[in-house]
């Protein structure tokens, strides 16, 4: 972890967060979304990405912070993964920054269950912490996704 | 190698790889008529193709293995040899040889290290009187390299192989080759043989990589999503100009989408040009003699739909073949022809594919199959006794049955067929199966046209859309006010509805989706009848909107866990809308799976009375819009009586007929309180006689008279109407004809006096 990278950033209830910047297909403003019944609450819905379908991963929900205001319109960062196109919603975008892998230091052991499972590590910028986030991880939605499908199964 | 040559080596793959199937193909129809020239040279000018390019290229054991078999077509063709099985099969090891070889150069580039010293020792033992050619041992595997290879079978230009596989049809009913005249050239003939040498065909065609054709539907579908927003803004708009354009702009891409559509489909031939080999394979392995007849080979199907029906056809067609034909010297004492027919029939009906796979082997042996059931423990003996023939033959499809290892001993079939099931139903199609003892087995598979555009319902719950497909719909029923409230009953925390006398489970969308009803009016309750597996259930919803064609589009991996939904789609407003899996909503309602029994005899009873409702029905129109039918049986005499010799006597309508009084009962007034239009035209009358007592129902149309398969209920869902049934595919109406007739004149059926 010790080359440099880019890094698309955004903001969480006021943290800042990267993706790297080759996995980020684009950034689109909030659309319109179909919900998804019983899918589990990290899921926000489905949106029309020109004749796509993507779905739409509440990332505040995937990280366990508070809800975002009613009415702030999240962002779409619409990413590339192994398994297709996924988007996830977030605050507000952040530049891109190219960053120094000599700034970049492995999550603390004392990271929340949920962060460690999904921050691959913090760059320690000037006056901020910015969490790499590990992109392939978040959209596994962890395991609480098959805990919930297997509870609907059986109900 | 240069790329040139790579290029050029490509093209020779491509092109032997067609040039195989139509050998094998050409073999197995030669074998049936030796004697046929044409056939003859064109195998052998495909032979010389394959050898010439392979020493261009300096593929030495190609070209060795080639070698010799084109000497040996060369002495058959000069009628220095006449071909027979062991020929034929030596023959085919070449090809297969070949075929290997190929595979070989693909995969790594070089010719491998097979060693066909054995297949070539063969080939040129060929016509030496001491050998009785022995089979190469590489025969049993052939038919399974031919599955294997099968896959990689590009996309070939379907105008060649579809007459060709008709051509190996034709000559099959003729097992008494010595007794004909040799047809050396017949006009009928058609050109494939030839079509090598001939230019025309490949000048109009051109070879497309499937991926470039799937990624232009892809834009297509995404095309067509503009356009309908477009037309919504159109709408609106004022500009003409802008309008007209927009008009323009909507046909366009309509006669585009289906001109795409129209180049993923493929006649169904490209699969079954490989089965005359594999049958004539597994027939010689099994010591049986079979002759396959391909009916409808130019059916076409999208492309995605073929290669799923692959491996389950080809499944069935060796089952049938394995399992169903008997051997000779059984045949014989059944009093039946040697040779064996398995036929494959495929044709299109109400916008879906029939496929049929039929043998006149032995039929199931039901009870033995009845007693593997039990023995497997997939059923119990005592329900084992209540089945009827059709469940019995069904349960070949049950899952643990075809594991049994000796399931191939029975005579029935077992092999994998849930497989053959599970496959045909992941694309959305049925498996049918009947057979009747010692006359034959006929597989029916249904399969949708396309996958990737489909005709859906759409309905609203809890403030969303939500698709249906078409295929799994029934009917709608539309209950309102006090019947809503009446009609659903709860039974023990199920709720159910009187569906014309059946109790039909329901399921609430809004439950099952935990979704919440967005408006609380409790006054209509649409119910959307659905088939799930073998059974049927209500789903409630909100709202029921419309039908329409919708592009299927796979969930994220996200959500593949929900097994409610079985895609999305995107709707005319540029929103997604999900697909409901109706078979996944009905197992999380626990409305399938664990009550299959329940569904089994179920379906046993409605069996039964399918057979017995199979009758002819009149069909009529009633009022302006309302069809109805009754029993032709009921019918005495159809009658057009003109306006004017209707009377009047005692408050009804009445007509002197064939010297008696005939009552005249208008049953748009009686049924639907619509008065009769009084146009001066005669009247449609349908006479019905009792006990030499008439009564005439005017109607306002005869439609037709149709022979449909009518479970006729006894509850009735409306006065003066038995329940409604879907005949030629539209809802109609079943009279009750005595109902009516006592509503008129409740004295009718008592009075013993002649009118």
């Amino acid at each position: 972890m010790t080359e440099n990278r880019q890094l698309c950033t955004f903001l969480l209830d006021g943290l800042l967060f990267g993706v790297e910047v080759m996995n980020v297909q684009e950034v689109i403003r909030f659309q319109q979304m179909t919900n998804i019944p019983l899918a589990s609450s990290m899921v926000r819905g489905l949106i029309n990405l020109r004749g796509q379908i993507v779905t739409a991963i509440d990332m505040r929900a995937r990280l366990r912070l508070p809800p975002l205001a009613a009415e702030q319109q999240p962002m779409n960062v619409v990413l590339r993964t192994g398994d297709g196109v996924v988007s996830l919603l977030v605050d507000d975008i952040g530049d891109v920054l190219e960053l120094d892998g000599r700034v970049f230091e492995r999550a603390p052991e004392t990271l929340g269950a949920v962060f460690r499972e999904v921050v691959l590590g913090v760059y320690k910028l000037e006056h901020r912490l910015l969490l790499l986030l590990d992109v392939e991880r978040i959209v596994a939605l962890g395991d609480q996704v098959e805990a919930r499908g297997k509870a609907g199964e059986a109900a | 190698m240069s790329t040139e040559d790579d290029e050029l080596m490509r093209e020779f793959l491509l092109e032997s790889r067609e040039n195989l199937h139509q050998l094998d193909r050409d073999f197995v129809a030669l074998e049936q008529d030796p004697r046929d020239r044409a056939r003859l040279a064109g195998i052998f000018r495909c032979v010389h193709t394959i050898k010439g390019t392979a020493g261009f290229f300096g593929l030495t054991k190609l070209e060795g293995l080639t070698h010799i078999g084109e000497s040996q077509l060369s002495r058959l063709r000069d009628g220095e040899l006449i071909l027979d099985a062991n020929i034929t099969s030596t023959l085919l090891a070449m090809v297969d040889g070949v075929r290997r070889i190929l595979s070989s150069i693909e995969a790594s580039g070089n010719e491998g290290n097979e060693d066909f010293s054995s297949v070539i020792a063969a080939l040129s033992r060929i016509g030496e009187p001491s050998t009785a050619a022995p089979l190469p041992p590489a025969l049993p595997a052939a038919a399974s390299s031919v599955v294997e290879a099968a896959p990689a079978s590009a996309p070939a230009p379907a105008p060649v192989s579809a007459p060709a596989a008709v051509a190996v049809a034709a000559p099959l009913p003729a097992p008494v080759p010595e007794a004909q005249p040799a047809p050396t050239r017949s006009a009928a003939e058609p050109s494939d043989a030839g079509a090598k040498g001939v230019p025309g065909a490949a000048d109009t065609t051109i070879r497309v990589d499937v991926s470039l054709l799937d990624r232009v539907m892809n834009l297509v579908g995404e095309l067509v999503l503009a356009r309908n927003q477009i037309l919504q803004y159109g709408i609106t708009a004022k500009d003409p100009a802008f309008t007209n354009a927009s008009q323009r702009l909507n046909l366009l891409t309509t006669e585009l989408q289906a001109g795409v559509m129209k180049t993923r489909m493929q006649p169904i031939g490209n699969v079954w040009n490989r089965f005359p080999r594999i049958v004539r394979d597994l027939a010689n392995v099994c010591g049986k003699k079979v002759t396959l007849d391909l009916d409808g080979t130019e059916t076409e199907l999208d492309r995605s739909i073929i290669e799923a029906i692959k491996d389950p056809l080809t499944h069935a067609v060796r089952n049938a073949v394995d399992h169903g034909i008997e051997n000779p010297e059984r045949r014989a004492a059944a009093g039946k022809p040697a040779m064996g027919r398995v036929l494959l029939r495929a044709y299109h009906e109400g916008g879906q594919v029939n496929i049929e796979v039929s043998d006149d082997g032995g039929g199931l042996a039901l009870d033995k199959i009845r007693a593997r059931a039990v023995e497997r423990g997939l059923i119990t003996a005592e329900k084992a006794s209540r089945m009827n023939e059709r469940e019995v033959a069904h349960l070949i499809f049950a899952p643990g049955f075809s594991t049994a290892d000796q399931v191939t001993n029975v005579s029935g079939r077992g092999v994998g067929m849930d497989v053959v099931k599970t496959n045909i139903e992941k694309i959305g199609g049925t498996v049918d199966i009947s057979s009747r003892l010692g006359q034959g087995t006929v597989l029916k598979i249904k399969i949708p046209l396309t996958l990737a555009i489909i005709p859906a319902l759409i309905v609203t719950s809890g403030g969303e859309r939500f698709a249906i497909p078409q295929v799994n719909l029934l009917e709608l029923v539309r209950l309102e006010g006090a019947q809503a409230r009446r009609g659903i009953e709860s039974l023990h925390g199920t709720t159910v509805y009187r569906l014309r006398g059946n109790l039909l489970p329901l399921v609430f969308l809004n439950g099952a989706l935990e979704l919440t009803k967005q408006d609380g009016s409790n006054d209509v309750c649409n119910i959307v009848v659905l088939q799930a597996d073998d059974r049927q259930f209500g789903l409630v919803v909100d709202g029921i909107s419309d039908t329409e064609e919708i592009v299927v589009k796979p969930l994220g991996k996200e959500l593949k866990g929900i097994s409610a939904f079985a895609g999305a789609t995107i709707m005319g407003d540029g929103k997604v809308a999900l697909i409901l899996d109706v078979l996944g909503i009905a197992q999380r309602a626990n409305v399938v799976s664990p009550s299959r029994d329940r569904a089994l005899i179920d379906k046993s009873q409605k069996a039964e009375n399918e057979q017995d409702a199979r009758e002819a029905l009149l069909l009529f129109r009633v009022g302006s819009s309302t069809r109805m039918a009754i029993p032709l049986s009921m019918v005495a005499r159809l009658e057009e009586i003109p306006p004017e010799k209707v009377e009047r006597a005692a408050g009804r309508e009445v007509v002197q007929y064939r010297g008696a009084i005939l009552p005249l009962l208008g049953l748009s007034r009686e049924l639907l309180r619509e008065p009769r239009q009084e146009t001066g035209d005669p009247l449609l009358v349908i006479v019905y006689s009792v006990q030499g007592r008439s009564i005439g129902f005017v109607v306002e149309q005869i439609l037709d008279i149709v022979e449909e398969v009518i479970t006729v209920r006894s509850q009735a869902a409306r006065e003066g109407v038995l329940g409604s049934a879907v005949v030629q595919g539209r809802v109609t109406d079943l009279l009750d004809v005595h109902g009516v007739i006592r509503r008129f004149d409740s004295a009718f059926f008592d009075r013993k006096d002649a009118a």
